[in-house]
């Protein structure tokens, strides 16, 4: 056979050659509307490129044409797992500006809800990271405990998803009287079944393979991106904004923060897990001690705050929430920036995920727990 | 250390510069010229040692643009403030701390995206939310939109 016939029907894949595929925007393990530019050489990812926007309602705008009770129904829709916590945040700033004190009752069940909620966000997220993962039970497992939290919310505020409960000046209205009762028996079941999640997915040696020294981020790196909550305390960043910078009634709990120094997609796992116990600790030195008297301090039908700039931080679910409000006296404010957690936390990914193979960058997506809405405002 | 610890150590680092007692954090009123070198020392002083750069936000007030820098220093537990305006308001240009916090990157990018801010010597200054043929930046107070109103 002659040497110089080529064959050009055949097709060789070369080592060096390159993909460019996109994941999502419509993608389970991406939690929403996000897309990755993925450049991939056989299963490994040469280069990540985030595209974010394909939600984006323009929050900020709007509300700059709101007044302040009607802002706390928009910030709800930020990330709707800890519509409560963002709620608080507005509120805390408001009355901050205003110079109000808040009733204690009103501190005392803000702080509630606010452990409940992040309890049902870290009950959201366990549930998706086990179905990233390919364990569709914890799905199943976490969806149905988080209802009985649900459920509660419910009772309470009207609303399971999006509450508004949270106001300037205290709460809409006052909580009902088997509230306490019903948040003990749910702190009592959830004690039963926590112990269940541990069995099902932390020891397990597929999961611990799939996780451990996966996505590995330093805490200089954690810091350089302003990566907060779970995720940096992953990394041994000590950001916790109820540690330091205590509100509503955070001073007067006890509570640990939770931190593990690897850094890697597993340490961010157990971060999660141990700040469900402390969630029930600290909901347990309240529930018996909700004073009584209003729930709300009197409040202006009209807010004007004073000229000036205030900024009010929160420790939601996923992280550090900031609320920076540039006020010239009028009904509405300036300017009103959102400093949501998620935006900072995702665009750690590409340094995370670049020499991994795509079934670990959901992994290390899924422990970022991301919520689009969060990004995208 | 308290607020007015940290001014008096701040006025002897920049002596230069504007320092005030805000209501809530130390207040530091940058020149544009002068931002990057500014914030440099700002960062790498071991006295104040900012590393955490946690919110950056576009202004638009009495018809000037400007950006926002809300610091921290983890170590020794302080914040600060720096507030910056541009120039002009046709050709709005600063310079870029993403080499200093990797925060910025994508802070200045959502910053170019809705206030039309550029920023010398980013290394990807695109659009972040909206598309790459929209016309106007949205959080700019004279921003019109024809179809969705949204002025009160």
């Amino acid at each position: 056979m002659p040497s110089n016939i080529s064959e050009p029907h055949q097709v060789i894949i070369g080592e060096d050659e390159k993909y460019v595929v996109n994941m999502g925007p419509q993608h389970p393990s991406t939690h929403g509307v996000l897309r990755f530019e993925l450049t991939i050489k056989g299963e490994t990812i040469v280069n990540l490129v985030p595209h974010c926007g394909y939600i984006h309602r323009g929050i900020e705008k709007m509300c700059e044409s709101n007044t302040y009770q009607q802002i706390i129904h928009l910030t709800d829709r930020l990330d709707y797992m800890s519509a409560h916590q963002n709620n608080e945040a507005v509120s805390l700033c408001v009355e901050k500006a205003l110079g109000v004190e808040v009733p204690e009752r009103a501190k005392v069940v803000r702080t509630i809800l606010s452990e409940l909620s992040r309890l049902s966000s870290h009950l959201l997220w366990w549930a998706a990271f086990g179905m990233d993962l390919g364990a569709l039970t914890s799905f199943f497992y976490a969806m149905r405990d988080r209802e009985e939290i649900l459920d509660i919310f419910e009772e309470n505020t009207g609303g399971r998803l999006i509450q508004s409960y949270i106001c300037p000046g205290g709460l809409m209205y006052d909580i009902q009287p088997n509230f306490a009762q019903r948040v003990k028996d749910l702190l009592a079941y959830l004690r039963k079944k926590l112990p269940e999640y541990d069995r099902l997915l932390t020891g397990n040696v597929i999961f611990l393979n799939r996780t451990q020294g996966i996505g590995r981020m330093s805490k200089e790196m954690a810091i350089d991106y302003a990566v907060t909550g779970p995720a940096g305390r992953g990394s041994g960043f000590s950001c916790d904004v109820r540690r330091y910078e205590p509100y509503s009634a955070y001073d007067r709990v006890e509570f640990k923060e939770i931190l593990y120094t690897e850094g890697d997609t597993f340490a961010r796992y157990k971060v999660r897990m141990d700040e469900m116990w402390e969630s029930m600790k600290i909901i347990d030195q309240l529930i018996d001690q909700i004073p009584d008297g209003p729930h709300t301090a009197k409040m202006k039908p009209v807010i004007k705050l004073p000229a000036g700039e205030y900024y009010q931080r929160v420790e939601t679910a996923k992280g550090e929430l900031g609320i920076y409000i540039i006020s010239d006296g009028e009904k509405n404010p300036l300017r009103f920036r959102l400093r949501t957690p998620c935006f900072s936390n995702l665009f750690v990914i590409d340094k995370l995920a670049v020499g991994t193979k795509i079934a670990d960058l959901i992994a290390i997506f899924g422990s970022l727990d991301l919520v689009i809405p969060d990004i995208d405002r | 250390m308290d607020n007015q610890a940290l001014q008096t150590l701040l006025s002897e680092i920049l002596p230069d510069t504007e320092i005030i007692q805000g209501g809530q954090f130390v207040e530091i009123n940058l020149d544009p010229t002068h931002l990057h070198e500014v914030l440099t020392i700002l960062k790498n002083n071991d006295q104040c040692s900012f590393n955490f750069l946690f919110c950056e936000t576009g202004i638009d007030l009495n018809g000037k643009l400007g950006v926002v820098y809300h610091l921290r220093s983890i170590e020794l537990g302080h914040s600060c403030v720096c507030r910056v305006f541009t120039e002009s308001r046709e050709n709005p240009v600063l310079d870029s701390v993403a080499d200093l916090w990797s925060a910025a990157l994508f802070y200045e990018r959502e910053i170019f995206d809705l206030f039309g801010i550029k920023f010398n010597n980013h290394p990807d200054l695109r659009r972040l939310f909206l598309e790459d043929d929209f016309v106007g930046h949205p959080l700019r107070k004279d921003f019109e939109d024809p179809i969705n109103i949204i002025r009160k």
